[in-house]
């Protein structure tokens, strides 16, 4: 397995990804082609923590075909934030970095439930109106469901992002 | 019943539902002595409702408690932007346990994680109804029992909390469910993925004729105005899901009707007189249900 904090990344050399290192941080790597922007919205990151962000979409990959990366300088991102991003990216992977070498590496893991992430797309749901309570969802083996009024919602995750 | 709260009736097991049924059964009929002298129940109505706040308020006096009214909305501090939130955890102080009715699904629930007495679900839009389905399953079991039961679901299911709230609790029970509605009015998904969850058998039909004839329980409901773009188009739907007299010849000789009322067009008036009614015995065991109900919560 290659070193995803480095510039070659499972791509054939013809290819070679130009993404720099980060000295300290969290790569988030074979993510579902085309959904980086949602990994970083869902990760509630938009830049203006200041943190240096790199993102690479629809990057050739011997394994996915093709497949998009994301690096966070400065950033390391706990288990938990990052299990809900299997939702929309299952076979992502998480590597932690430390002075330019990658010290954890692990896979997202499909929580039972997320919190604040998504809105409830049935604008008759108590969640949508001026309460003090945040979205809740139940992760099924096909989709979400509020804990709330029970709505499912089995596709287009990313479209609901955006819970209080 | 376990439970600190009554939010939906898919928390119900069948061995709770019996509970209160039995204890509904023993305050019927005179067997049970009522208690909670000192009880207060809250009653937080945001819509409107007749049978089921009047039902609340009668079952907590025969109890020997009393209760205490927050008023129509409109009189109320919702009107200066007060949060449901913060409307529960006032009522909280003044009350031993709340019913609440609200417009938006999911109230409840959130209603209960902000107090430490009991909720109960008196209504949350189109969500569920737990305590109507209670006297439902108390009026079916009384007319014709909970097991081998065919029952035919019919009129709008889809935005219908006691349709939902009935289909639940049956899954407990060895029953086979007929919906029938317009294809624009069928069951919600998310009540029939739960459904097909519990492994309960399920058909779907747009005409109530092919399936009257294997029907112990058919249980009707209102088909709302507001769920149509032109008067015309609601008239005909309506009629489509109506019954009187002529619709009943198919029909099993003890087949029992229900419906949670109020009802506009769907039942003719000639079918009260028969013995198929059981809609305003169903309405009257609200009652014995609510008061085995809240005497097991307070």
């Amino acid at each position: 397995m290659t070193d995803s904090n480095s510039d070659n990344i499972d791509t054939d050399a013809d290819h070679q990804l130009r993404v720099s290192k980060i000295q300290d941080g969290t790569v988030i790597d074979h993510v579902t082609g085309g959904q980086a922007l949602t990994v970083l919205t869902i990760l509630g990151i938009d830049g203006s923590g200041g943190e240096a962000v790199s993102i690479g979409m629809n990057v050739p990959s011997d394994r996915m075909g093709e497949k998009d990366i994301v690096k966070v300088e400065g950033r390391e991102l706990s288990q938990e934030e990052v299990d809900v991003l299997s939702l929309v990216a299952p076979d992502a992977t998480i590597n932690i970095v430390r002075e330019y070498d990658v010290i954890e590496k692990h896979r997202v893991e499909r929580p039972t439930e997320v919190v604040g992430v998504f809105s409830c797309p049935n604008a008759n749901c108590i969640t949508t109106e001026r309460e003090p309570v945040e979205s809740r969802f139940s992760v099924l083996d096909d989709g979400v469901r509020c804990a709330y009024c029970g709505t499912l919602v089995r596709e287009e995750f990313a479209a609901h992002i955006g819970g209080k | 019943m376990r439970h600190d709260h009554v939010l939906t009736a898919k928390q119900f097991s069948r061995e709770a539902i019996e509970a209160v049924l039995d204890r509904a059964a023993e305050f019927a009929d005179g067997t049970r002595e009522p208690r909670h002298a000192d009880a207060l129940l809250g009653l937080l109505f945001f819509e409107p409702s007749t049978r089921t706040k009047m039902s609340f308020e009668t079952a907590a006096k025969r109890l020997g408690g009393d209760t205490i009214d927050m008023g129509a909305v409109d009189s109320s501090s919702v009107t200066k932007g007060e949060s449901l939130a913060d409307t529960v955890r006032v009522i909280e102080g003044y009350a031993d346990a709340l019913v609440l009715r609200h417009p938006k699904q999911g109230s409840a629930k959130m209603a209960s994680e902000f107090v430490s007495i009991p909720v109960i679900n008196a209504g949350d839009g189109a969500g569920h109804h737990p305590t109507q389905t209670l006297l439902d399953l108390y009026t079916i079991q009384e007319n014709a029992g909970l097991d081998d039961l065919s029952i035919g679901v019919m009129g709008d299911l889809k935005y219908g909390r006691t349709v939902h709230s009935l289909a639940h609790a049956l899954t407990n029970f060895d029953t086979t469910q007929h919906f029938i509605s317009p294809e624009s009015l069928a069951l919600p998904p998310e009540v029939r993925y739960d459904l097909d969850e519990a492994g309960t058998p399920v058909e779907e039909h747009t005409e109530l004729e092919f399936v009257l004839p294997d029907l112990d329980v058919l249980y009707v409901t209102r088909i709302q105005r507001e769920r149509f773009p032109d008067e015309n188009e609601y008239r005909a739907v309506a009629s489509e899901y109506g019954i009187d007299l002529g619709t009943l010849a198919e029909a099993k000789s003890d087949l029992s009707i229900m419906h949670p009322l109020p009802r506009v067009d769907e039942i003719d008036p000639a079918i009260d007189e028969t013995p198929h009614a059981t809609y305003f015995e169903q309405a009257h065991n609200g009652v014995p249900v609510r008061m085995a109900l809240l005497d097991m919560l307070l």
